[in-house]
Formats: structure tokens, sequence, C-alpha cells
């Protein structure tokens, strides 16, 4: 079934972030605040634009995921390209940093 | 070279100045994103999927060593150590901080550049042949008029907020290298039966959405008229051009719906009421501008020719890479060498830092300290001895920089597409190096002879789809990406835009596609010498048509 998360790009840098349970932006899809009904979307809507005002990120959008076991799956190729990095350059972007971790 | 004066150094740092105090206030919330976003664009300043992405311009196309030393500077210190030239002569960063574009900006004013106009409503940069100032078969550099068109054009005060954003490009040669029929208003210099140098004026062209090929409307504009007239171009269209409608508000559209004749007869009137004024050229301001411009002095080096007959004997590689890469130059013992970007399989348009100052190291050394880039996302050395030719093939060669295929099947432009772009549906970039895996052994690509491909992730065209010999375009279907093919276009002196061929492709099937269209080809043409092109102007699309759908149909 289809969820909904809140991400947008951090203001300092454009990084894509996504709006945490803890109320936190963070640099990975893992761990967003997942909206299953009607009222979750508003209030994930209201997140975004108080977001914005505060200053802390821009281009705010609700987006379609997926639960797939315990990761989050975006529905758009768009949204799981922000979520990894360029599909061309496997050593830049969140994908890298992942891959790095997980030598490491 | 064009050498900032002490008004265009001061205009630049001040733009800087300006800018750093509203990066300043933005970041301290002072500013709003609806209040920074007009101001970050007008610096150049966009935001992609993964950061925000700096637009340098690359006025016509050219740079001088000190310039690419320094936009590799930039890439190795405030990017991830590459960047990316574009279709319309500029550079762009994929990874900058926001914080950082300041002192990027206070760089690039450094070494007398900027990314003023790189977004907007307004003129952008204005682009010119590649080849200009060079190339044997140049009736005059176009340069020159690039140059004061660029000085014009800078923070216009009428013409900032036009309807929608306007491109210029200017060729100097009758070969159209710069595609001056799929811009706003395209420029071709030449020469009247007199002897004297004008424009031939195109307005209207463009791609996007609404491809159109531009109409012209003066076949000889004389040199001292090039900014009288251009102003009662960009006047009428400021003043009609649709504003109600982004995707209607170009000036193809406007000449579209108005008509040629009657909008050359607007564009007349307003000209005859400016053309004596202050904007008319007197010839000792050309000639100041031209002799920046004016061809270095170049040794004679006739050694050359017989040293290139041993070279190219001794080594294929090497005379394939000669044969392919390097044009006639206006100086006999010269040639003009095209430095692919387009390694097979590789990004196209991408360059390392390595790669910018390994270039920069050999223009100056072997190439005048000059350097172009091409709309077609290559480089070029414009003026490099044919004796140091196979010095500077070893030197290229080093960093993956010898690629044989300028023009081949593999020389593909593609815009960014979906892996950075924020405008994106569809990725571009993986299918371009999809078919140039394809493609990329050398007697395959030799054989198959020209062949421009251009792949564009969304209908805005910045991968020229429209003028591809064969074109693709990517969309976004029912959440999977699917490519249409289209066949015929051409951005040069016979300017057509292609014919979609009919459904499009999965992202599995686009490359077989384009080797059956291929394959026919090579099955169809008259001989080797009848190229792509000129095979399916022959022919027109139904055996492209019938191979790509009707072997389909009967294998499925």
């Amino acid at each position: 079934m289809s969820v909904k998360v809140l991400t947008a790009n951090r203001l300092t840098d454009g990084e894509a972030v996504w709006l945490g349970a803890n109320g936190e932006w963070l640099d990975h899809i893992d761990g967003a605040l997942v909206a299953r009904h009607a009222e979750a979307v508003a209030a994930l809507e209201e997140a975004g634009k108080a977001a914005i005002k505060s200053n802390l990120v821009i281009d705010v959008n609700v987006i379609d995921v997926e639960e797939r076991g315990t990761n989050l799956y975006p529905l758009r190729l768009r949204e799981r390209i922000r979520q990894l990095g360029p599909t061309i350059r496997l050593d830049l972007g969140k994908q890298a940093e992942k891959t790095s971790a997980n030598a490491a | 070279m064009y050498r900032y004066d002490e008004f265009d150094h001061a205009f630049v740092s001040a733009r800087v100045e300006q800018f750093k105090d509203q990066v300043e206030r933005r970041l301290a919330g002072e500013l709003t994103e609806e209040q920074f976003r007009p101001l970050r664009l007008m610096n150049g300043v966009y935001l992609q999927l993964h950061a925000y992405m700096l637009r340098v311009a690359i006025p016509y196309g050219t740079l001088s060593g000190r310039q690419m030393h320094k936009l590799a500077h930039i890439a190795r210190r405030y990017d991830r150590g590459y960047g990316h030239f574009t279709t319309r002569q500029n550079i762009q960063y994929n990874w900058p901080a926001l914080s950082d574009m300041p002192a990027v900006l206070d760089e690039l004013a450094s070494v007398e550049m900027h990314a003023l106009q790189t977004s907007g409503n307004c003129i952008r940069n204005v682009t010119a042949d590649h080849f200009a100032g060079a190339a044997a078969d140049e009736v005059a550099d176009p340069r020159p008029y690039a140059e004061i068109l660029r000085q014009w054009s800078s923070m216009h005060p009428e013409f900032s907020y036009l309807p929608r954003k306007f491109k210029i490009a200017v060729t100097g040669a009758d070969r159209d290298r710069a595609a001056i029929q799929v811009h706003d208003i395209g420029l071709h210099l030449k020469k009247n039966e007199a002897g004297e140098l004008g424009f031939a004026v195109y307005i209207g062209g463009g791609q996007g959405r609404t491809p159109m090929v531009a109409k012209k409307i003066r076949d000889f504009l004389p040199i001292e008229d090039l900014l009288t007239y251009t102003t009662a171009i960009v006047r009428v269209y400021n003043l009609h051009g649709r504003r109600d409608n982004k995707y209607k508000a170009r000036i193809k559209i406007l000449v579209h719906e108005t008509g040629t004749e009657e909008i050359t007869r607007q564009v007349e009137a307003e000209w005859q009421a400016i053309k004596d004024t202050d904007l008319k050229m007197p010839q000792q301001d050309v000639d100041a501008i031209d002799n920046y411009f004016r061809m270095p002095n170049l040794p004679q080096r006739p050694e050359g020719w017989s040293q290139l007959a041993i070279s190219r004997k001794a080594d294929p590689s090497f005379a394939r890479w000669v044969d392919q890469n390097v044009t006639p130059h206006k100086n006999p013992d010269y040639g003009v060498v095209t430095i692919s970007l387009k390694p097979i399989g590789g990004i196209p348009g991408d360059a390392t830092d390595a790669q910018m100052d390994l270039v920069a190291d050999i223009a100056e050394k072997f190439s005048n300290d000059e350097i172009r880039v091409s709309h077609e996302q290559n480089l070029v050395l414009p003026h490099v001895a044919i004796a140091d030719l196979r010095i500077v093939y070893d030197l290229l060669l080093t960093d993956g920089l010898a690629t044989a295929n300028a023009g081949l099947i593999t020389d593909i432009i593609a815009c960014p597409g979906l892996d950075y772009c924020a405008l994106a549906n569809a990725r571009s970039i993986p299918v371009a190096q999809r078919i140039s895996e394809r493609f990329g052994q050398p007697e395959r690509q030799a054989d198959i002879g020209e062949l421009k491909i251009k792949i564009s992730g969304c209908i805005n065209a910045c991968g020229h789809h429209h003028v591809g010999h064969i074109g693709i375009l990517g969309v976004e279907k029912k959440g999977e990406e699917l490519y249409q093919i289209s066949l015929g276009g051409s951005g040069d002196e016979i300017c057509t835009i292609g014919d979609i061929t009919g459904r499009g492709f999965s992202s599995e099937e686009i490359v077989d596609a384009v080797e059956t269209i291929v394959d026919r080809y090579l099955q169809v043409r008259t001989d080797k010498e009848e190229n792509f092109l000129a095979t399916y102007r022959r022919l027109g699309a139904a055996p492209f048509k019938d191979a790509l759908y009707n072997e389909t149909a009967n294998a499925a």
C-alpha cells in the first residue's frame, strides 16, 4: 500500500532530506515519518509549511512511498534517484556514503 | 581574446558583492525563498535533485588556459572534482553549497568570468561557432559581434524581464556549426556582393515543446545596424510576446501566431524609429572589439606535413583521430582539434578537474592559449600546428581525451536528465552510455559515418533531440521511462525538425531500436558517401518505421 513521507532540500547545501519521526530533517529516507491516512498527510503538509517558514529547507513535497519490509521505497524513479544519487555515478550522492559506511 | 576593461571588472565585482549580501541575508532568514529564488537564478544558481547547481557562462565558448585552470580549481575545491559542459557553451557544477556560491563567483571574477544571465527571462549567454576565428571555411570571426551583443545585453534595463528566456547565436561560416536556426535570434555573418560584412537575420527558432525553425527576416543587415536591429526585434517581442502562458511565451510562438510578414513589418517599423540613434555602431568601436579577436601570429610550421605522414603510417589510432577530430584551419600549417568529451561508455560533456587542467596546459603550450567549448559538449583547441598534433594527441591520451569520434554515432549530445535535473522525466545519460558502448568499436563507427544522436530527458529539449539525425526524448509513462524517437532532424544550415517515428520504447528496448534504425540505414544507403541524414532525406521515414515496428510486430 502506498503511504506518504515529506521530503525537501536543505537550504544551506541543497541536499535531499526527509522529515523524521522525531521532527528532525534526516539525510536518509530511513526513519522518515510515514503518513498512513488523510489527517496524517495534512499534518505532513503543515509541517512542510512550518519548515519553509523556519528557513531550514526548500522545495518541500509530499511523496508516495511503499513500505517494503523495514524499508521505504519511493514510487517515482525521480524520488528513488534523489534518495540514492545519480545512477551513473555510484561514487556520488547518498549511495556513496552508504557504500563507504558499509565498507567501513 | 577579449579582456575586461575597467567597466567590466567593476560591473562583475559589484554583482558578486551584491549576491554575497543576498546569500548572507537568505541564510540568516532575512530573505524568504520566494524572494531569493529570482535573485539566485539571475546569478546562475539552480536547485537540482541532489544539490544546488551553478551554471557558469562561457561567452561564445571561448576560454583561455588560465580560465580553464580556474574552472578545474572550482571543480576540485567547491564541487566533486568535475564539471559538465552543456549545449549552450556553459559549464555546470552539480554539487556546490549555497554558502560557497559567493566565493565561487569571486574566483570566477578573478579570471573575467561570471554566471550572469545563465538563467531567468533575459538575454542568455550568446553562443557562437566553436571553430570561430580558426576554421578554414569561415567568412569572418563571429565572436566580436557576440561580444558586442554580450556587452549590450548584460543587465539591459529594458530586457531583464522578458516574457521568457532569449537566446542568440552567431555564426561566421556558411556551414552552420552554431545551430542558429533553432535560436530566438540567429545571426549569420557573411559578405555581400560588394564584399561588405553583414548579417542574415533569423528569428523565432527554438526547440522545447513547440519546435520551430527560425524565419529569415533580413538577408543582409549592415554591421553598424546590429544593435539597433536586435533592439527592435527584442522590443517587439517584449511588447507582444505572451506573458499569460509560460508555454507560449517564447518569440517563436509570437512569430508563428503573428506571421513572418507581419512580424517583419513590426520589427522594421520599430527599427526605422531607432536606426540612427546612439546604438548605431561606429566602425571604430567595432574595430576596437575586433582587435581582441585577431588571428594570432602563428609561425610557419611547414615541417608538420611530412611528420604527420610518418606518424599516421606508424599508428592507425592516431591516424583515425586526425581524420575524425582535426579539421582545416585558415593557416594550412595548423589544424583545429576537437577534444571529444564522449569517451566510449562515458558521460557526455563531463570533464574532471585533472582533465580540465590538462586541456589548459596543452592549450597554453600548443594552441595559442585558446580553448573553445562546443554546443556539442566537446572542447576545441583552435590553433594547433600540424607539427604538434602527435604530441598533443599523446598528451590527450594520458587522461582519456583522445577518443576519435567527433561527428560519429558515439559523439552523442545528452542533457543531464533525471540523474540530476529537477525538470527531467527520464534519464538521458545512461541511454547515451549504452548506445556509445553498442557502437563503440572504431571500425563500426567509421563505417556508419556521420550520425548525430541527441537525447533529452524532458520536453524542454536541452539535449537538442529535435535536431538530432536520430533524436531521443525521454518521457515518464505510468511511472516508467519511455523513449520517443525522431528521425531526420538537423541543426545545421539546412535546418529541420525531426519526425517522430511512432510509439516509444522502454529503457530496455531503446538501444536495440537505435541499432535497428542504423542497420536499416546501412542496408538502404546508396553507398558510404551517403550519410544517414542524406539517406533519410532521400527515402523519408517509411523504411525506418518499417524496420522499427513491423519487425517488432513480427518478432512479437
